[in-house]
């Protein structure tokens, strides 16, 4: 194999993760995290439902994130999730995930596909609103959803009160981190 | 107009593109005419033929920007009512349907 001598940069072009604060706001590139997602298979929900319970995956209902010791999820559509694992050991997550389920379930990685902003702060439906249709004043920590951030279908994952993941398109990563960025300004 | 998601809840119609008449379900079996010409007919008819009501239309509705889930919604075309939003897909296995 040939010694390419390649240097990781994060979504928005950095050697390591940006972060910004602004205000109450903090919002930061997150790489630290593969991803995947895992659709089963027609009829076979019943088996990926035991599979994942063994494996210790969590499979939330429609519109929620879940969390485990290893793994977290969030819901996608009927029958299909994303799973979240630590890079760091998980790198190669379908290798990984894919003896579990076998035939069951279709996974296909997603790491690179996305890039990932954590928000944190305090009144972060006062920006949000200001963004998408996802309305966080109803939402607590655990619901998850895909709605429309500057013209891109972002996930929106509400890790806790006060802390949001924004995961969207990577090619478009530094599109939604000005977005972040001017809804911030613009609120606070 | 709100779309009132059955797995989601209330979602803006700005999330979802609209397709047209629900009735594009009902593809014909070509395999279960008698001839080419009636399997050719009902074609004709399931691809051109529409009906226009100004009142309750059955239609289906994308979720794009959420689920990706598609939606037989009910909505009265002279009000924009909508009275009935079903997932696509029970609706087709609903009439028999396997995929």
């Amino acid at each position: 194999m040939a010694d390419h001598r390649l240097k990781p940069i994060t979504p928005l072009g950095h050697d390591v993760p940006h972060s910004v604060t602004l205000g109450p706001v903090t919002i930061t590139e997150v790489v630290d995290t593969a991803l995947a997602s895992l659709a089963a298979r027609m009829g076979e929900g019943k088996a990926v439902a035991d599979i994942a319970d063994a494996a210790g995956i969590p499979l939330p209902p429609p519109g929620k994130a879940a969390k485990a010791a290893t793994y977290a999820t969030f819901w996608l559509s009927p029958d299909m999730w994303m799973v979240e694992a630590p890079f760091a050991t998980h790198e190669d997550i379908v290798a990984i995930l894919k003896p579990h389920f076998g035939e069951t379930a279709s996974i296909t990685e997603q790491t690179d596909a996305w890039a990932r902003f954590d928000v944190t702060g305090a009144d972060l439906p006062a920006m949000f609103e200001r963004l998408c249709n996802f309305d966080l004043r109803a939402h607590g920590p655990g619901s998850a959803t895909r709605t429309v951030i500057e013209h891109l279908g972002c996930y929106v994952v509400i890790r806790a009160e006060g802390h949001l993941s924004v995961i969207g398109p990577r090619s478009s990563a530094a599109s939604v981190f000005h977005a972040l960025e001017t809804a911030a300004r613009s609120a606070f | 107009m709100i779309i009132n998601h059955p797995l989601l809840g209330p979602r803006d119609a700005q999330e979802f593109t609209y397709l047209g008449d629900a009735a594009l379900i009902d593809r014909p079996d070509a395999l279960s005419f008698p001839s080419t010409e009636a399997a050719l007919d009902a074609f004709h008819d399931y691809l051109y033929l529409r009906d226009n009501p100004a009142g309750e239309h059955r239609e289906l509705w994308f979720h794009e920007q959420g689920d990706r889930s598609w939606l037989v919604v009910t909505r009265n075309t002279v009000t924009h009512e909508i009275t009935k939003v079903e997932l696509a897909r029970d609706v087709a296995r609903a009439k028999g349907r396997s995929k």
